[in-house]
C-alpha cells in the first residue's frame, strides 16, 4: 500500500494506544514511540508496529505512537486502522487461519 | 454482555463479569467514522485474547453495505464467533446474510455452515415475520428483541411495566419456541435502576424468555439470581425424577408422586430447572439427573 | 518552727530521692489570672527561626515530621526552607511519610542542607530524583510499626520534632481538630504525631489555630510540648482531606471486593465479635460495603475496626455493626467528626498501632486485614514500594504489621493494571515477606499461600474461583507479554527494613537511558 496523506487512529484512552501514520521524508520507516511503560515494553511495541507495517506492506513511514498500555492486539489493530486510513485503501485483508 | 467494538479496555475485560456470552458491537455503538477501526480491534482481540468458555457473538453492520460485508470477511474467518444480524425484518434479509457468509467460508476453507447465525428483529415489520425469520436458515441460534428500535417504530415509549413490548415478546418467544432456538430478551438501559431490571427479568422469565441482554457488568448477577432456581425448586424436580427412575426399574407404566399423575410436560419442566441449576452451579454433588 | 538539720535523718545516704532542706523565699506564687497567664507565660515563641535557635537544633541533627496532612501539607517545607535559610548542614529528615508535595525537598538535598532520609514512603519528583540517584545516603523505608520501634528502642533518636497542629491551647495540648471553633483544617488523629511528640528531644507545635487552655480531651499533652509558633497556614484542606471516600463504582474493583468479602466470610475469622482493618484503595473500601450485607444477614458484628479510618467504618459504626475504633490517621471529614465526637473513637499512638515492641499492639489483635499491592510475586513477597519500572512510588505503611498481626491476611488486586502484571515471577522489591502473605484476590481468581493449609480446606468445596498463585502470574503474563527486565546500576538508593529493623531487600538507583 502507498502512504498518500496523514492516517491517525486510537485514542489516549488507558489500554489505548494513538497512531498516526504518515509518508517519511526519509527512506526507511521510523518510529516515534511515547509509552507509560517504555521500559518494559518500548522494544515490544516498537518492534509489532514494524512488523504490522511490513505485513501490509507498507514502506518509508513516518509513525507517531502514544501508548497507554495497550496489548500487543490493540496496537496491531490500531496500526492497521491508520495505515489503511493513511493510504486511502478500503481493501482489507483477512488471515482465515486464527492463533 | 454488550461490549462497544471500539474501545480496547472493554473489549480485553469482557470475559471477566460472568456473562453467559459476550457481544462485540460493530453497529450502533460505534460512529460512522470509527467502524473500520471498531473491526480491526475487534478482529484482532479475538485472534489473541482467549476468552475461555464463554459465547461469543459479533453484532455486524447491514449486509447489503460494504461495511457490514467488511464485518463478515473479517468475522467469519476468525470462526469465533456466530453473527447477529441487527434489524432484521423478512427471511430474506437473513438468506442474504446468509449468502454472504457461505460465500466467505466457502473462499476460505472454512466448513459451510460452521459459522452460526443470530436474528434481531427491532421492528413492526420484523415481530410479525418472527416466525418466518426464526425458521428462515438453520444457522441461527437464536432470536432477540431490540425494544429501543422497535417502540420507536410503533411510534411510542418505553415503560416500566413494559405493556408495549407484550405482543413483540410473545411473538418472538413462540417463533423462536417453533423453530426450536432461544429467545433473547432486550437491554435495561437504566443501569442505576437494579429493582427495574429484577422486575423486568422476572417478567421475561415467566414469559419464558432463556436470557437477557445486559450493557453493564452490573447487571449481571440479578439476572443469573432470577434465572437460578431456588431449593425447594430443586428439591421438588428431584423428587419427580427419582419417581421416573423407580418407576422405570418396577417396570410401571404410569408414574404418580404424591398422589399427582406425572405426564411428559412435569418431567421435561423438572429436567430443564436441574439443567438450568446444574448452569447456575447450584446443584450440590450426589444431586444427578435420571 | 525549729529549724531542720538532715543528718537527723537516719540511713540518709540511702535515701536518694530526697532533695536539701526547704526554704519559703525560694517560692514566687503566681498571682496573675488563668486569662493572664495564658496571654504571656507560655510557650509561645514569636517566629519559627526563634523556637528553632531554643531547641538547639544543631548541624547533623535528626528533625521528625508527621504526615497527617497528606497532599495538603506546608510545615515539612516551610521549615527546610527556614533551616536552609540559618545555615543548617547534613540533616537526617525522619518525616514518618513523605508525598508528592515535598519536591521542594530536591534542592535542599542538592544544597546539602538534607543529608539523611528516614521515611515509610516516597512520592512525585523527590521520588524519582531519589530512585536516579539524588541522595548520597541511600534513604531508609520503615512501616509505621518499625518507625515507632526505631523511635521508642532509641534506634532513631530524634532531636527535634516539628508537629504542625489543627488545634493548639498556649501550653501545647494538640489536636487534630478544633473543639473551640470550626477555624483551622482537620486532620483527624494524630497517631504519628503523638509518638514524635513522647520521644522527642524537644518538640516545637506549628498550629494556625490557637485555643483557649485546655484543649482538652487531646491527642499530644502539653507535658510533650517545648515550643509553640504560630503561622499562618499549616496545610491546605483539599489536600489534607476529601469530603468523604467515594464508593468506587468501576466494574472491575467491586468484583475484586465483592470476592474478598466471600473470602472473609469464608475464612472462619467471620463471627460475632471479629476485628478488622480495611485499606483505603478503592477494592478495599468496596469490600466493606460487600461485608456490610453479610454482616446484616448474618447479625454478626465486629468488636473493633483498626487504622486507617474512612467514614465507610463510621457508618458501620453508626449502623452499630462496629463497637469501638482504633484510629492512628482519619482519612477523610466524616472520620475526623467522628474522632472528635464518638467516645469510642479512640485515637492511638503509631507505637500502639503497630510496634513490634508491645505485646498488646494493636495489628496482633485484627482477625482479617484487606491491604493493596502493586506487585505479589509467587512467593506471595508484597511490593508497595517500587513500580515495575523499579521507581519508588510508594510507601509501606502498616503493610508489614498488619500482614504480620492479622489472622488472615487478604490483598487485594486487579490482575493487571493496564499493561503491566500485578501478580509476577518475583517483585521488584521485597517490602512485605510472603510469609505473612495468605490470601491474594484479583478480578480472575483468588490463590492461597501454600502454608495456610487450613485456609485452603476452608475454601475448598465453597465457590470461590481458587486457582494457585502461579497460575494467575502465566495468566497474566500471557495477556500483556513478558516485560523487558529493568536496568539498574548498582548503586544503593534505599534501604527497606522490616518492622524489627533488619534489612529486607535493597532499591538500586534506575539506569537513565
Amino acid at each position: 500500500m502507498e502512504i498518500k496523506k496523514i492516517g491517525t487512529a486510537g485514542t489516549m484512552e488507558s489500554s489505548d494506544i494513538m497512531v498516526t501514520v504518515m509518508k517519511n521524508k526519509e527512506a526507511g520507516t521510523s518510529i516515534q514511540l511515547t509509552s507509560s511503560v517504555e521500559k518494559q515494553y518500548g522494544r515490544k511495541i516498537q518492534e509489532v508496529i514494524r512488523r504490522t507495517l511490513e505485513e501490509l506492506g507498507v514502506e518509508d513511514a513516518l509513525v507517531t505512537a502514544v501508548d497507554k498500555g495497550a496489548l500487543d492486539c490493540t496496537i496491531r489493530a490500531r496500526v492497521k486502522t491508520a495505515a489503511h486510513r493513511a493510504c486511502g485503501d478500503e481493501n482489507y485483508k483477512w488471515e482465515a487461519k486464527a492463533n | 454482555m454488550f461490549v462497544p467494538g471500539n474501545n480496547p479496555g472493554m473489549i480485553r475485560d469482557a470475559y471477566i463479569y460472568g456473562s453467559d456470552c459476550i457481544m462485540f458491537d460493530l453497529e450502533d455503538s460505534v460512529s460512522v467514522d470509527q467502524k473500520d477501526s471498531a473491526r480491526f480491534l475487534v478482529y484482532e482481540a479475538l485472534r489473541t485474547i482467549d476468552y475461555g468458555d464463554k459465547e461469543l457473538i459479533v453484532r455486524v453492520n447491514a449486509p447489503d453495505t460494504k461495511t457490514g460485508v467488511d464485518d463478515l470477511e473479517a468475522m467469519v474467518r476468525t470462526r469465533k464467533v456466530a453473527i447477529r444480524l441487527p434489524k432484521t425484518e423478512t427471511a430474506a434479509d437473513v438468506l442474504g446474510c446468509e449468502k454472504q457468509i457461505e460465500r466467505i467460508e466457502r473462499e476460505n476453507g472454512i466448513p459451510v455452515g460452521s459459522t452460526r447465525m443470530m436474528a434481531a428483529i427491532e421492528s413492526a415489520k420484523g415481530v410479525l415475520n418472527a416466525e418466518k425469520i426464526a425458521l428462515s436458515s438453520k444457522r441461527l441460534i437464536g432470536i432477540a428483541l431490540g425494544a429501543e428500535d422497535y417502540v420507536t417504530d410503533l411510534k411510542t415509549n418505553r415503560s416500566p411495566e413494559g405493556i408495549e413490548l407484550l405482543f413483540a415478546r410473545s411473538m418472538i418467544l413462540l417463533a423462536a419456541r417453533s423453530a426450536g432456538i432461544d429467545a433473547i430478551d432486550t437491554v435495561y438501559s437504566d443501569v442505576n435502576n437494579e429493582e427495574g431490571l429484577r422486575k423486568e427479568a422476572r417478567l421475561i422469565k415467566q414469559l419464558g424468555f432463556d436470557g437477557k441482554s445486559v450493557i453493564n457488568p452490573r447487571q449481571i448477577k440479578p439476572i443469573c439470581e432470577i434465572y437460578t432456581p431456588t431449593e425447594k425448586e430443586i428439591e421438588k424436580s428431584q423428587a419427580v425424577m427419582d419417581a421416573i427412575e423407580q418407576a422405570h426399574k418396577k417396570g410401571s407404566g404410569v408414574i404418580a408422586l404424591n398422589g399427582k399423575m406425572i405426564d411428559k410436560p412435569i418431567v421435561e419442566r423438572a429436567q430443564r430447572v436441574l439443567d438450568l441449576a446444574k448452569a447456575a452451579g447450584v446443584l450440590g454433588e450426589g444431586e444427578d439427573q435420571a | 518552727m525549729s529549724r531542720l538539720e538532715l543528718n537527723e535523718i537516719p540511713h540518709l545516704e540511702e535515701i536518694g530521692s530526697i532533695g536539701d532542706v526547704f526554704d519559703a523565699a525560694r517560692i514566687r506564687k503566681n498571682y496573675k489570672t488563668l486569662a493572664e497567664r495564658q496571654a504571656t507565660d507560655n510557650k509561645i515563641v514569636p517566629s519559627l527561626e526563634e523556637a528553632v535557635r531554643l531547641s538547639g537544633l544543631k548541624d547533623g541533627m535528626t528533625i521528625s515530621f508527621h504526615h497527617h496532612f497528606r497532599n495538603g501539607d506546608h510545615i515539612v517545607n516551610m521549615v527546610l526552607d527556614k533551616l536552609a535559610e540559618m545555615g543548617f548542614r547534613d540533616l537526617t529528615l525522619a518525616a514518618s511519610s513523605l508525598t508528592t508535595v515535598h519536591e521542594p525537598l530536591i534542592r535542599h538535598i542538592r544544597d546539602g542542607v538534607i543529608r539523611r532520609i528516614e521515611t515509610s514512603g516516597l512520592r512525585g519528583p523527590l521520588a524519582e530524583a531519589v530512585s536516579r540517584g539524588l541522595m548520597e545516603v541511600p534513604v531508609v523505608f520503615r512501616s509505621h510499626g518499625g518507625r515507632a520501634y526505631a523511635v521508642e528502642s532509641g534506634k532513631l533518636k530524634i532531636d527535634v520534632a516539628f508537629l504542625g497542629a489543627p488545634s493548639c491551647d498556649p501550653y501545647g495540648n494538640a489536636n487534630g481538630y478544633s473543639r473551640d471553633n470550626d477555624d483551622g483544617v482537620r486532620c483527624g488523629s494524630m497517631g504519628y504525631a503523638k509518638l514524635d511528640a513522647q520521644y522527642a528531644d524537644k518538640v516545637i507545635i506549628l498550629t494556625d489555630n490557637i485555643v483557649p487552655y485546655p484543649n482538652a480531651p487531646f491527642g499530644i499533652p502539653e507535658s510533650d510540648v517545648d515550643y509553640i509558633v504560630k503561622v499562618d497556614q499549616i496545610g491546605d484542606p483539599e489536600g489534607i482531606m476529601s469530603g468523604a471516600t467515594r464508593f468506587t463504582k468501576n466494574p472491575k474493583e467491586l468484583l475484586i471486593a465483592e470476592t474478598a468479602a466471600k473470602v472473609i466470610e469464608a475464612s472462619g475469622r467471620f463471627e460475632d465479635g471479629f476485628s478488622m482493618q480495611m485499606g483505603s484503595g478503592g477494592a478495599s473500601l468496596a469490600t466493606a460495603r460487600f461485608l456490610r450485607e453479610k454482616m446484616l444477614k448474618k447479625k454478626i458484628t465486629a468488636s473493633f475496626a483498626l487504622g486507617g479510618i474512612t467514614g465507610s467504618i463510621v457508618d458501620l459504626y453508626n449502623e452499630g455493626l462496629v463497637k469501638k475504633i482504633l484510629d492512628v490517621q482519619s482519612f477523610d471529614l466524616k472520620a475526623a467528626q467522628s474522632l472528635k465526637d464518638n467516645r469510642f473513637h479512640q485515637q492511638i499512638s503509631a507505637s500502639y498501632y503497630a510496634s513490634p515492641g508491645n505485646k498488646g499492639t494493636a495489628v496482633n489483635q485484627l482477625d482479617v486485614v484487606v491491604l493493596s499491592a502493586l506487585e505479589i510475586d509467587v512467593d506471595f513477597n508484597v511490593n508497595v514500594l517500587t513500580g515495575s519500572d523499579g521507581v519508588i512510588r510508594g510507601a509501606v505503611g502498616g503493610h508489614q504489621d498488619t500482614a504480620f498481626g492479622a489472622s488472615v491476611s487478604i490483598v487485594v488486586a486487579p490482575l493487571t493494571r493496564g499493561r503491566i502484571q500485578t501478580v509476577v515471577d518475583r517483585v521488584n522489591t521485597v517490602v512485605t515477606p510472603g510469609r505473612t502473605v495468605d490470601v491474594l484476590v484479583t478480578d480472575q481468581g483468588v490463590a492461597v499461600n501454600p502454608i495456610r493449609r487450613d485456609l485452603i480446606e476452608r475454601f475448598r468445596g465453597t465457590e470461590l474461583p481458587v486457582c494457585t498463585i502461579e497460575e494467575l502470574r502465566d495468566k497474566a503474563e500471557h495477556l500483556v507479554g513478558k516485560a523487558d527486565p529493568i536496568p539498574y546500576l548498582d548503586r544503593v538508593v534505599g534501604i527497606v527494613t522490616y518492622r524489627d529493623g533488619s534489612v529486607i531487600d535493597l532499591i538500586r538507583q534506575v539506569k537513565e537511558d
